[in-house]
């Protein structure tokens, strides 16, 4: 069993997941992917901009710290941020135990809905990850 | 001679002609001529006249002659302007003078060393004691470095390019801090006034007591810095503390200092030590190591004896080498031998012993200032409240009556007659603190006095 990796999602090479919310079509919710969390090993921190901040797709939007490195996060699209999970400022380990779901990390209004056209699916992201 | 050595030109370098010989052929140059070849010829070898090499004895002689010489620590002194003299206790050298600790460097697996790491961890708390900050670093080179350092957080925080320097501020820290705002291409304005703080500035920088000694009431400058967005960087020196209300308590982000001074006698104004505090919203943009305390989850060798208390180096993810390029600063070095001497100063005095070690250097300080005030023909200009410097005005130019001063065997005051401040106007700045003698306040007060009458 490799990897997981959820068919409701899209994905990124840089190993970040989005979700299209159904009740708000033009928003999406972005985290890193359980792949991304295991190489990053224990999530102590993450900085992020301020809610409204303006993301530009494929440009650095934050950073997410672990006790052994800091990775760059990537904005997938370009867009507003409107949500910043902040149950992650005093559990920054549910990027860890739940990537998909709990450990999300932002929410993000779109403004070119034509750029989630570019993101992979989860068959598409599975050949990008190594074989365990 | 040991073996090992055999063919080496020179008893303390180990390289031997076979060694140079092989380096040569590898690199692909006949002779060290050919290799520095780039060099201009005359630069190459210079001619370096020394007299012959003299014995062991000889040379001892020749040192203790020279230091003889030396007039400096028996004359009185009145310097200060940045470096004093404290009243260490002898404590402080015996211990730091410990060879466990006379490496200061960190290993490179620094956990192993967990008595650096626990003298790292003292020193921080007392920092943050002092300063009335939540986190602080193991120490930078200097107060002038660790202020820069302060400014950059204050860009990085604010995303802003330009920093405000409160006069008077300590020339060398403002230098040094324009030496680096120069690097990173950021404005630094030096200003009079904290009005002229605006929207532009990362932060504010005010020195406590100011350069001229006068105590700075930090509260209003701080509302100032915050109401127009800026961070507000203290530079406090960490003795005045002992009476002074902590920065931290009146609205500081950021408090560096230099604690030299307590951790020994300024000799030609160093070894240094850079104080670098901060509120706990800065901590991950701070420069420098940060010492950890924590526990064991178990007993030693997982067993189920009391888990031990353990140091780390900790916050690491900003430091070069995991952030490299946008690492929070470049320093991994500490001052640590200086940051022992200095926390063990402060703990063997203790809040009362410290606080009472300032009052009675402002005591000291105030008397010898009304013994000047009242002499014919000299005047003490009063800035406000002020702490162990007070200003001097005599009946002579003050580069004269410095001069004077020297010619009966007193280092004077420190020459502030080209400050701007109307009060420094033909100043020296006198410096007296509770470690300077009775007897040297009164040979003060005897030149003085001559030096009236003559004019």
């Amino acid at each position: 069993m490799g990897y997981e990796t959820p068919e409701n999602l899209r994905y990124t090479s840089d190993h970040e997941w989005l979700r299209r919310e159904d009740d708000s079509p033009d928003e999406v919710t972005i985290g890193v992917t359980e792949f991304a969390q295991e190489q990053l090993g224990d999530v102590v921190y993450l900085e992020l901009p301020a809610e409204g901040a303006a993301l530009t797709a494929g440009a650095p939007f934050g950073e997410i710290e672990s006790a052994k490195t800091v990775a760059e996060l990537f904005a997938p699209v370009t867009g507003e941020l409107i949500a910043i999970n902040g149950e992650l400022e005093d559990r920054p380990e549910l990027v860890n135990e739940s990537p998909f779901d709990e450990g999300w990390i932002v929410r993000v209004r779109i403004s070119d809905e034509t750029e989630l056209d570019a993101m992979l699916d989860a068959a598409a992201y599975r050949e990008l990850l190594p074989e365990d | 001679m040991s073996s090992s050595l055999a063919g080496s030109p020179h008893p303390y370098i180990p390289a031997t002609e076979a060694d140079r010989a092989r380096m040569l052929e590898r690199v692909g140059v006949a002779d060290l001529d050919e290799m520095f070849a780039d060099l201009p010829a005359d630069l190459r070898d210079p001619a370096i006249e020394l007299p012959s090499a003299l014995t062991e004895p000889e040379l001892i002689a020749l040192l203790r002659e020279r230091a003889a010489t030396n007039a400096a620590p028996t004359r009185p002194n009145f310097l200060g302007a940045g470096a004093y003299r404290r009243s260490i206790p002898a404590i402080a050298s015996h211990l730091t003078s410990r060879s466990e600790f006379v490496t200061a460097y960190t290993p490179y697996q620094p956990e192993i060393s967990q008595g650096t790491l626990q003298s790292g961890f003292e020193f921080q708390s007392v920092v943050c004691e002092l300063t009335g900050m939540d986190v602080a670093n193991v120490g930078l080179y200097d107060v002038a470095s660790a202020t820069a350092e302060a400014c950059l957080l204050a860009v990085r925080v604010t995303k802003r390019r330009a920093v405000a320097l409160l006069e008077p501020i300590h020339p060398g820290t403002a230098e040094v801090v324009s030496t680096y705002a120069r690097g990173a291409s950021l404005r630094v304005d030096s200003i009079a006034s904290a009005d002229a703080v605006s929207e532009e500035h990362a932060c504010l920088v005010v020195q406590q007591p100011d350069f001229l000694g006068t105590i700075v009431d930090l509260e209003p400058l701080a509302n100032v810095a915050h109401d127009r967005g800026a961070l507000m960087v203290a530079v406090a020196d960490p003795f005045a503390l002992g009476m002074l209300k902590a920065p931290g308590d009146a609205g500081a982000d950021i408090v560096t200092g230099e604690g030299r001074d307590l951790a020994g006698a300024p000799a030609f104004g160093g070894p240094s030590l850079g104080l670098f505090a901060a509120g706990l919203p800065y901590m991950r943009q701070m420069p420098g190591r940060i010492v950890g305390r924590t526990n064991e989850l178990h007993g030693p060798e997982g067993g189920e004896g009391e888990p031990r208390t353990g140091y780390v180096l900790t916050l690491q993810a900003r430091e070069q080498f995991i952030r490299r390029e946008r690492a929070t600063s470049n320093v991994s070095t500490a001052q640590a031998l200086i940051a022992l001497s200095f926390t063990i100063t402060v703990q063997t005095l203790g809040p009362r012993g410290l606080r009472a070690s300032a009052e009675l250097c402002y005591q000291r300080a105030h008397a010898a200032a009304r013994s000047v005030a009242g002499l014919p023909g000299f005047d003490v200009p009063e800035r406000g409240p002020w702490f162990q410097e007070f200003l001097v005005r005599g009946p002579i130019p003050a580069s004269e009556l410095a001069d004077r001063l020297s010619e009966r065997g007193i280092a004077a005051g420190f020459d502030v007659s080209d400050r701007p401040e109307p009060e420094a106007h033909n100043a020296l700045m006198f410096c007296v603190t509770e470690a300077t003698l009775d007897a040297h306040v009164d040979a003060l007060i005897e030149a003085l006095t001559a030096i009236g009458d003559e004019a």
